[in-house]
């Protein structure tokens, strides 16, 4: 078959689904609709569909990016409006089958908005001000087509760019990549073209396109949402790249801890290679291209590049010095280019769409847009992509929807454990790769976590450190006991034994961390701790002098009190649930914590009733009355 | 013997490239649930490398596990967003109404307790994984919840035996 056919049998697949006589219900089905419910509404949908003798379609869909918002569904209906509903449980899965899909009543008051934007654009809800601000190219189908099927990427626009590609000469699909400014999505933003070039112009056979979906930054889900929600864009990127560097042979390196993503992109390529977009002359062209999966086993220095090549070759991840880069001698020390699941999602698009649609978004130096996955405080968390240059103001408030209970934002970590955190007055930085490294932080990945009064710098900073101690490869001796030192020094100043001098002995280790590391593991390993105390350096002092977490999250420094005046005698609900039954009721009836027995797991605080909120958090210890403050317990163990 | 047979089973479907050894390793994990040493000394010969060089390389990988996993694994996310909301008191939640380590085993074999950095959910953390059951949003007391629920489904299920 030829692509022209090929593509004419899924579009009038797609119409009938899409556009037909019966209703569409699209369902979200990824990972986060998943841990939300959404197998449950399917299985709803079905028994409600049945029950109610009604008919319609049932397509389970990825990602809408709308995370808080799961399980999702959008009901596609002839000749009326597509509409979105947020928070869908199987109890109102009736009421929409009688409402919407038998009857006229769309049950708006379910509803999150109406969807606008046809085949192959970005879905759209005008009624979401977040749609304003987004720009969705990676994300455009993500949450409307089903990613186990092939003919709906097919008949939204997909290998369109592949085709175009192969009749193009190879060095002009590099020069376009080139000319598009595309820099790399997986951290450090090394222009794509370029990496290319070299690639190609390496004179060693046979090259490696290797596919970084290792997504280790313990806050990041971008690159899952993607592989889980339209896969074939990946792989469609990867092809493309595959012919301009004269490789034959892919790989996908990707996280052992996605099942669904793996299961999804194994879907992907079968059905790839059964339409002959993959394997030997691809499409009659002459261009022959294999993807191979490799699951990493969980390690975060895997994902570095060098590290990365180790672990498909069987062995123990530990990165190597560069040059010589990868792009010359890399997997099998043959010429690889290594690019992030992003990266290579937007090469379809560059090619079909051209250059200079490309860069016509975003900034002077960052091309394009941004794909976040916007976790922590925040009222709407889930994946927005926005233009380079939008302001982290923006991306927090306009898309996030601020900090729930009206907190106040402390601070936003943006770059996982190599980037940090910036206080609320720097929010009208603008997100691009140069700007953020301005105020100390880094693009890094795309995770973005907002905190709120409730946390503490001091333990995050802490939290990373201890994530990147663990994660350190040991190669090299400065991150390897460089990050300990470090850590063992955050532990004592949360645990209120810290000494003002221990601020400039950070930094110094810092230096040398920095200074004694080979990769951006241990180079970029202390930024979290820099931005901490550079912007947040008075939580480091109170820790210090006055041993009071101002955000009473460091055990060591606070304690729970219940409050004589609030506590309700009859009520007994802190009792019940405390496990080390440190709680007890005295003569009036007024519930006690005995503080030598406190684990301060924060239970009572959950349990005690919002009418009386009794009991509260103190800090410092010294705070409690002199009756309670007897010998609380060390915690921690 | 079991190990021995399933690991047959396993090495005929596989390369014997030394690049082959994560994937093999994999794969006897996912069969045993875990990586018994048996079996790593079988590997180790199927490939024709030190046994040295299989046990570093399953001690490198978070992935691996050397001791068996409980009927149902239990994975708590230690990730950014569930660190941050509390994802601590969860972990020692669970702890103590199992009263298992991190890393172990309860007593009667059922549940296996370990760490995980992020799950790629974090749009509701703290999150805690119980076999594939993803559960959203946990607090101390939505674990002990949990688990008695579980604890008394296995009772009746053993009951029932
Ligand atoms: C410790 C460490 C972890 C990394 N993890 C990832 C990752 O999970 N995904 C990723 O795409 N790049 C990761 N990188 C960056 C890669 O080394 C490499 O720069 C990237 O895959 C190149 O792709 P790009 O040019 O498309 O950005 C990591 C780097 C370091 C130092
Ligand atoms: S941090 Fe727990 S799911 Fe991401």
């Amino acid at each position: 078959m030829t692509f022209e056919q090929i593509k004419s049998r899924a579009v009038s697949q797609w119409k009938s689904l899409y556009h037909g006589e019966v209703p569409n219900i699209l369902i979200g089905t990824a990972t986060c609709g998943r841990a939300a419910g959404a197998l449950a509404v399917v299985e709803a949908f079905r028994e409600e569909l049945r029950r109610q003798n009604a008919e319609a379609n049932i397509t389970q869909v990825g990602c809408m990016g709308l995370c808080y918002a799961e399980p999702l569904v959008v009901i596609i209906k002839p000749d009326s409006f597509r509409v979105c509903y947020g928070k869908v449980t199987p109890e109102v899965v009736s009421r929409l089958v009688e409402g919407y899909i038998l009857g006229d009543d769309p049950c708006l008051e379910l509803a999150l908005g109406a969807v606008e934007g046809g085949d192959g654009e970005a879905v759209y809800i005008p009624e979401l001000l977040r749609f304003e601000r987004e720009r969705r190219l990676l994300l455009r189908h993500c949450g409307y087509v089903n990613p186990e099927d092939i003919n709906h990427y097919i008949a939204s626009g997909g290998y369109a760019g592949l085709v175009k590609a192969l009749r193009m000469p190879q060095g002009e699909v590099i020069e376009e990549v080139k000319r598009s400014g595309l820099r790399g999505r997986g951290g450090a933003g090394f222009p794509t073209g370029e990496k290319w070039q070299v690639c190609r112009n390496a004179l060693v056979e046979p090259k490696y396109v290797i596919c970084n979906a290792d997504e280790g930054d313990p806050g990041a889900f971008m690159d899952r949402v993607i592989l889980e929600s339209d896969p074939h864009e990946v792989l469609e990127g990867m092809l493309i790249g595959g012919y301009a560097l004269g490789a034959s042979q892919g790989y996908i390196y990707i996280r052992a801890e996605y099942p669904l993503a793996i299961e999804r992109l194994g879907i992907a390529l079968k059905q790839a290679e059964e339409l002959g977009f993959l394997g030997d002359n691809i499409l009659g062209s002459g261009f022959n291209f294999h993807i191979r999966l490799a699951l990493g086993a969980g390690a975060f220095v895997s994902g570095e590049e060098t590290a990365l090549m180790q672990a498909i070759e069987g062995k123990r991840s530990v990165p190597r010095p560069r040059p010589p880069y990868p792009a010359e001698a890399g997997l099998w020390d043959k010429p690889t280019v290594i690019n992030n699941v992003k990266t290579l999602a937007y090469i379809p698009l560059i090619i079909n769409c051209g250059a200079d649609w490309f860069s016509a978004m975003g900034t002077e130096r960052s091309k394009g847009t941004a794909v976040f996955a916007l976790a922590g405080k925040l009222v709407n968390t889930g994946l927005a992509e926005v233009p380079m240059g939008t302001t982290l103001r923006e991306l927090i408030f306009d898309i996030g929807g601020g900090v729930p209970e009206g907190k106040a934002l402390k601070a936003v970590q943006i770059g996982g454990p190599s980037g940090g955190c910036l206080p609320e007055s720097l929010l009208d930085t603008p997100v691009d790769f140069d700007s953020l490294i301005e105020v100390g932080v880094m693009m890094g990945s795309g995770g973005m976590i907002v905190m709120d009064e409730d946390n503490c710098m001091v333990d995050t900073a802490r939290f990373f450190l201890d994530f990147i101690q663990k994660e350190s490869c040991g190669k090299c001796t400065l991150c390897r006991l460089g990050t300990k030192q470090m850590l063992d020094i955050l532990e004592g100043i949360a645990a209120g034994k810290g000494r003002i001098e221990d601020i400039d002995l950070l930094f110094e280790l810092a230096e040398d961390i920095k200074m004694g590391s080979l990769c951006n593991l241990g180079k970029t390993a202390p930024n979290p701790v820099l931005t901490t105390i550079r912007y947040f350096r008075d939580e480091y002092e109170a820790h210090i002098r006055e041993k009071r977490c101002p955000a009473l999250v460091c055990k060591e420094l606070t304690a729970y009190y219940i409050l004589p005046e609030k506590c309700d005698r009859a009520c007994e609900h802190c009792i019940l649930a405390c496990s080390p039954k440190a709680i007890t009721s005295n003569e009036k009836g007024i519930k006690v914590i005995d503080q030598s027995k406190c684990t301060k797991c924060g239970t009572c605080l959950e349990m005690c009733p919002s009418e009386y909120s009794a009991v509260i958090k103190l800090s410092p210890i010294s705070l409690l009355p002199p009756s309670e403050a007897s010998s609380p317990k060390e915690a921690g163990g | 013997m079991e190990v021995a047979e399933g690991l047959t089973r396993i090495l005929r479907a596989q390369g014997d490239g030394r690049g082959d050894l994560i994937a093999i390793l994999q794969e006897v994990q996912a069969e045993f649930g875990y990586l018994p040493k048996e079996a790593m000394l079988g590997v180790a010969k199927f490939l024709q490398i030190p046994e040295s060089l299989v046990y570093s390389v399953a001690t490198f990988y978070n992935q691996f596990r050397i001791t068996p996993l409980g009927r149902r694994p239990i994975k708590v996310c230690m990730g950014t967003a569930c660190h941050l909301s509390g994802g601590e008191l969860v972990l020692e939640a669970v702890q103590r109404e199992l009263d298992v380590d991190l890393g172990g085993l309860t007593s009667d074999g059922e549940f296996s307790l370990d760490r995980v950095a992020c799950i790629g959910c974090c749009a509701i953390a703290p999150a805690m994984v119980i076999g594939d059951a993803v559960y959203p949003k946990m607090t101390p007391w939505k674990v002990v919840e949990v688990l008695t629920t579980i604890k008394s489904e296995i009772q009746e299920a053993n009951k029932g035996d």
